[in-house]
């Protein structure tokens, strides 16, 4: 199964997301609530506000040892989506696109994709009793538009493009923190670093916005 | 998806989108269907005084907007960038369709305050108002009568302006003068360039290669929307940017290469050690300082002055004996020497440079200081008048100041006695005894203590005012203020002092229009999309009825709906600003929602000057660019409003005895997903930005304070209890409660939203008598 899904040759659409100049302005996160109508407690694109560091005090002054930056997050749509294989009735799909989708009349709401996705992607909906996530706005694709979260950004930092092409294009780029080790599901993404985001190696970072990103329900 | 060209005279202001969809009036409109049979309309957002002005393109299907996205114009080029909404415009259906909205007249069943209404007729409530009017103008006069300062609506049809129109035409009302945004800031930069046209088009952002971003923050509050966009393109264009905030900001993570963590309050100590730095280094523009200033050092002073304290005096403390050095300005600051230095230099040798200030560190104690100072540094480093730099102060928009904001025609005032707009409580409970010593102008004395308060699209009575408790006391005194009407969406703490409750639409639901805000050469358009529920109506409509029964239909409303001084709007732009502007029609036909005007050759401000300052002075005494200000120094009161621009302790300030008591600086920034109060209740924005006390580890944990904690933030004037955000990117010292939540006291009077101005002093700045709400010490602990 793993093999049929992942062959050679078929189309990988990837999002390309620039944390260099993210404001972390979630514009995006919204304009994807408003497009999908999600409830409150659903974010299938969420923004995750990386900080660490001290403060240092000589003399009189304080010195910033701080870093931030933010990192703008949907479904990666992994090229080995961990969430479809975990799926007890064969409800998460990979279509020619490449894009990972739930065929909700299948889906049982057990959650085990859930589990399985590193990235938190997958988002249950109690009002519906399914699991729900990013679409890539397939019906936008089909209408020549882009999705919802990119056209939105007021800083021009997210696109999108084939997966070769964006790491031809950019570079390899997909683990950047707080994202796990991409050896687990080869997340279809490009990120482009902040510069801050090489001081996670020397200070500990953390999710400084937690609150803001679990799934309520 | 479809293209068809649908009948829109039914988006008429008495019309609906049914309307259009039916073709009444036989005015063609190009919309787009869907395949769900939702059509698009493109309108602009918002009717709000924010930031931006940007456009949304709304989905709208069987009377009900479903979708909101934003400007999908082809292109995207940085000389007509696209207007792309932020998070609150995009969140705007839950806003719109918010169970919460006021649907009918209401007044007052409880004591004033409590927050008690049942609901009246509309023509019970305007007979209501009618008389109350009358009956303070007979009694007091028309002096008596305020409306307050107020932009929660600002598209023309919406918004205070209709009531000062009405007021006007009834014999007038209270003036005022100032913002609560922009006192010092719009006061003080003329004392300088004897103008406050100061600022180059955006577009030539790009040609700088230093930016400081100095307490300017466009990531989050926009200031012209794209204005993050523009900053951006500079920085690929290889400008180095740096940020001086006490708070890591969205801009100073998205925008900056460097981040410079400053003690609130101390901006101009900061300036005055760069000022050394640049000076004592040689990095001065000596030919610019000789051509074009005065006031720099002995040899520049006003005739007879030649004594008194030149710039370079107090810079290098000849005078007052305390040389502005670097390690001088580390111990108020909090930044090291070495940072001071390096900074110094690099703005006083990377050309060209930007120093932009932003306006929180003028809404301080002294904020009319900082001001001065960032104009004293582009002069000295001589970034004024060229491209790529930067002339510092209010910077508004070459060459003719930019966009006009309102333009709803509101007549003369009779009443020709002004109040500082953040005097109102002190005329509450005063007035007669103010005059020029308070900031009155136009009159030796008020004729009258304010009387009746018809509060249009403002939240300025409780939220938004310093010392929520004092003005809650003073509102609460039927004797002081005898009638209070209130009129707006939604029900605010201002709502709650009411007499009266007037329910108001929303930018969906009448026709409105704006251009851009600061800077942008453009105009977004707000058609109708459809008639308003329960029974809101349109500020202009509300005053329309209103003049009826004062007597003053005709004078009021000359004849015309709605859409009708949208159309005169759009002349009245035509005229001015845009002469190229299609007709509302025609813009209506199109459906983009905007008409802007591309930018290719951006102008630069002051730059005639520059080149040539005989022939083309600046309109200040002397026609040069004022470092020592003669004005300033006539109003003999140099400890307060020195004439060259000096660093001052601020009243409440850690330095000084209240620091014992109440060790924190307080500060409350413009949060992403409001715009001042409005917003607070918006579920998805909530979501996003939940309301907290931001505070450094340092300072948390010398509390016993952990993350995500309720606290008590409290001062000697309120306190109240909210959750904190624990983080670093917070200065040590400093708390951030960002403005604009809404007062929601317990039992016992403690805030438990987080509104910051329970803890803001009412105390006003020197020179500008304006709000000094950033200067606030308070104290934290665990709840």
């Amino acid at each position: 199964m793993r093999n049929k899904l992942t062959e050679m040759g078929k189309k990988q659409l990837a999002f390309y997301f620039d944390s260099s100049s993210c404001s972390g302005c979630k514009t995006c996160q919204v304009a994807c609530k408003d497009k999908h109508d999600s409830g409150e407690g659903i974010l299938w694109r969420r923004v995750y506000e990386a900080a660490g560091g001290d403060w240092v005090k000589d003399g009189n002054a304080w010195v910033p040892n701080v870093y931030s930056y933010y990192i703008s997050m949907a479904c990666n749509h992994c090229v080995e989506p961990l969430c479809l294989y975990s799926c007890p009735n064969n409800a998460i799909v990979k279509n020619d696109d490449g894009i990972v989708l739930i065929e909700k009349d299948r889906c049982m709401g057990c959650r085990y994709c859930e589990w399985n996705c590193p990235y938190g992607a997958l988002q249950f909906d109690k009002s519906q009793g399914v699991m729900t996530k990013c679409t890539f706005c397939d019906d936008y694709l089909a209408e020549g538009k882009k999705p919802s979260c990119i056209t939105a950004c007021p800083m021009r930092v997210l696109d999108i493009g084939e997966l070769e092409e964006l790491e031809k294009e950019h570079g390899k780029s997909n683990e950047i923190f707080p994202m796990p080790r991409a050896h687990y599901t080869q997340p279809a993404i490009v990120v482009k670093p902040h510069r801050d985001a090489r001081m996670a190696e020397n200070v500990e970072m953390k999710i400084d916005n937690l609150e803001e990103i679990k799934n309520e329900q | 998806m479809r293209l068809s060209a649908f009948f829109s005279g039914g988006l008429l202001a008495s019309g609906s989108l049914l309307g259009c969809l039916q073709g009444e009036e036989g005015k063609g409109q190009i919309v787009s269907v869907n395949d769900d049979g939702s059509v698009i309309i493109r309108a602009g957002c918002p009717s709000h005084n924010c930031g931006g002005r940007c456009v949304l393109k709304l989905h709208v299907r069987d009377g009900e907007i479903v979708r909101i996205e934003t400007d999908d114009r082809p292109t995207d080029d940085i000389s007509d960038p696209q207007l792309r909404a932020c998070i609150r415009g995009r969140s705007y259906r839950r806003r719109q369709y918010h169970p919460d909205r006021l649907k009918y007249p209401m007044k007052r069943v409880g004591e004033r305050g409590e927050g008690k209404f049942e609901r009246i007729s509309w023509d019970e409530a305007l007979e209501i108002l009618a008389s109350r009017l009358k009956r303070v103008k007979e009694k007091y006069g028309n002096s008596a009568i305020l409306v307050p300062y107020g932009t929660g609506s600002y598209n023309q049809t919406n918004g205070r302006q209709t009531a000062a129109r009405l007021m006007n035409l009834f014999g007038g009302s209270l003036g005022f003068y100032n913002s609560y945004s922009w006192a010092c800031i719009s006061r003080a930069t003329p004392y300088v360039y004897g103008t406050s046209v100061t600022g180059n088009q955006r577009q030539d952002w790009i040609n700088s290669r230093y930016i400081i971003m100095w307490g300017w923050n466009p990531a989050e509050m926009r200031d012209g929307t794209n204005s993050e966009f523009f900053i951006k393109k500079a920085r690929e264009n290889g400008a180095r940017v740096i940020c001086i905030d006490p708070r890591m900001s969205m801009s100073a993570v998205s925008l900056a290469d460097e981040w410079i963590p400053i003690r609130p309050g101390t901006d101009t100590a900061l300036m005055s050690a760069m000022a050394y730095v640049i000076i004592s280094e040689d990095l001065h523009d000596k030919d610019f300082i000789n051509r074009c200033c005065i006031g720099f050092d002995k040899s520049q002073m006003p005739d007879g002055l030649e004594e008194e304290e030149s710039y370079i005096d107090y810079i290098f403390g000849t005078k007052d004996g305390v040389p502005k050095t670097p390690g001088w300005a580390e111990e108020i600051t909090g930044i090291p020497a070495r940072t001071i230095i390096r900074i110094g230099r690099e703005y006083g040798s990377i050309k060209p440079a930007m120093l932009y200030q932003g306006y929180g560190m003028q809404r301080r104690a002294y904020g009319e200081q900082p001001v001065l100072g960032g104009c004293v540094l582009a002069a000295i480093t001589g970034n004024v008048g060229i491209s790529g730099g930067w002339a510092s102060g209010i910077a508004l928009q070459v060459a003719d100041g930019g966009p006009l904001w309102n333009v709803f025609p509101t007549g003369r005032n009779p009443v020709r006695e002004m109040i500082p707009v953040f005097l109102w409580t002190e005329a509450v409970l005063r007035g007669k005894e103010m005059g020029p010593e308070d900031g009155v102008v136009g009159g030796d004395r008020l004729q009258n203590n304010i009387k009746l308060i018809w509060c249009v699209a403002s939240n300025i009575l409780i939220n938004q005012h310093s010392d929520v408790n004092r003005s809650a006391e003073i509102l609460k005194d039927e004797n002081l203020v005898e009638f209070i009407a209130f009129q707006d969406q939604f029900m605010t703490p201002s709502g709650r002092f009411a007499d009266l409750v007037l329910p108001v639409c929303t930018q969906f639901e009448v026709w409105g229009l704006q251009d851009g805000w600061k800077y942008g050469d453009e105009v977004i358009i707000n058609p109708k999309i459809y008639d308003p529920p329960n029974e809101a109506k349109s500020d202009y409509r509300i005053c329309a009825e209103l003049s009826e029964k004062l007597g003053l239909k005709d004078e009021f409303t000359q004849g015309r709906d709605e859409r009708e001084w949208i159309e005169w709007a759009v002349n009245h732009f035509r005229n001015t600003r845009f002469p190229e502007i299609p007709s509302l029609d025609q813009l209506h036909e199109k459906n983009r929602g905007v008409y802007s005007v591309p930018v290719e050759k951006p102008k630069v401000a002051l730059s005639d000057f520059r080149d040539d300052p005989e022939n083309n002075p600046l309109n200040t005494p002397t026609g040069k660019i004022e470092i020592f200000s003669r004005q300033l120094y006539d109003m003999d009161k140099p400890d307060v409003i020195p004439p060259v621009p000096k660093y001052i302790q601020e009243w409440e300030s850690p330095f000084g005895e209240e620091s014992k008591r109440f060790p924190l600086q307080a500060v409350g920034h413009h949060y992403m997903p409001r715009v001042h109060s409005i917003h607070d209740q918006i579920d998805w924005l909530e979501e996003a930005f939940p309301q907290r006390v931001f505070i450094n580890p340092l300072d948390a944990s010398d509390r016993g304070i952990k993350n995500g904690d309720q606290v008590r933030v409290y001062n000697e004037r309120g306190e109240m209890v909210i959750p904190c955000r624990v983080t670093a990117k917070i200065m040590p010292g400093v708390v951030n409660i960002p403005q604009g939540a809404w007062w929601t006291p317990d039992e016992e009077g403690v805030d438990r939203r987080g509104c910051v101005n329970v803890l803001t002093s009412h105390k006003w700045t020197p020179l500008a008598f304006g709000n000094a709400q950033h200067t606030i010490m308070c104290q934290v602990e665990k709840a």
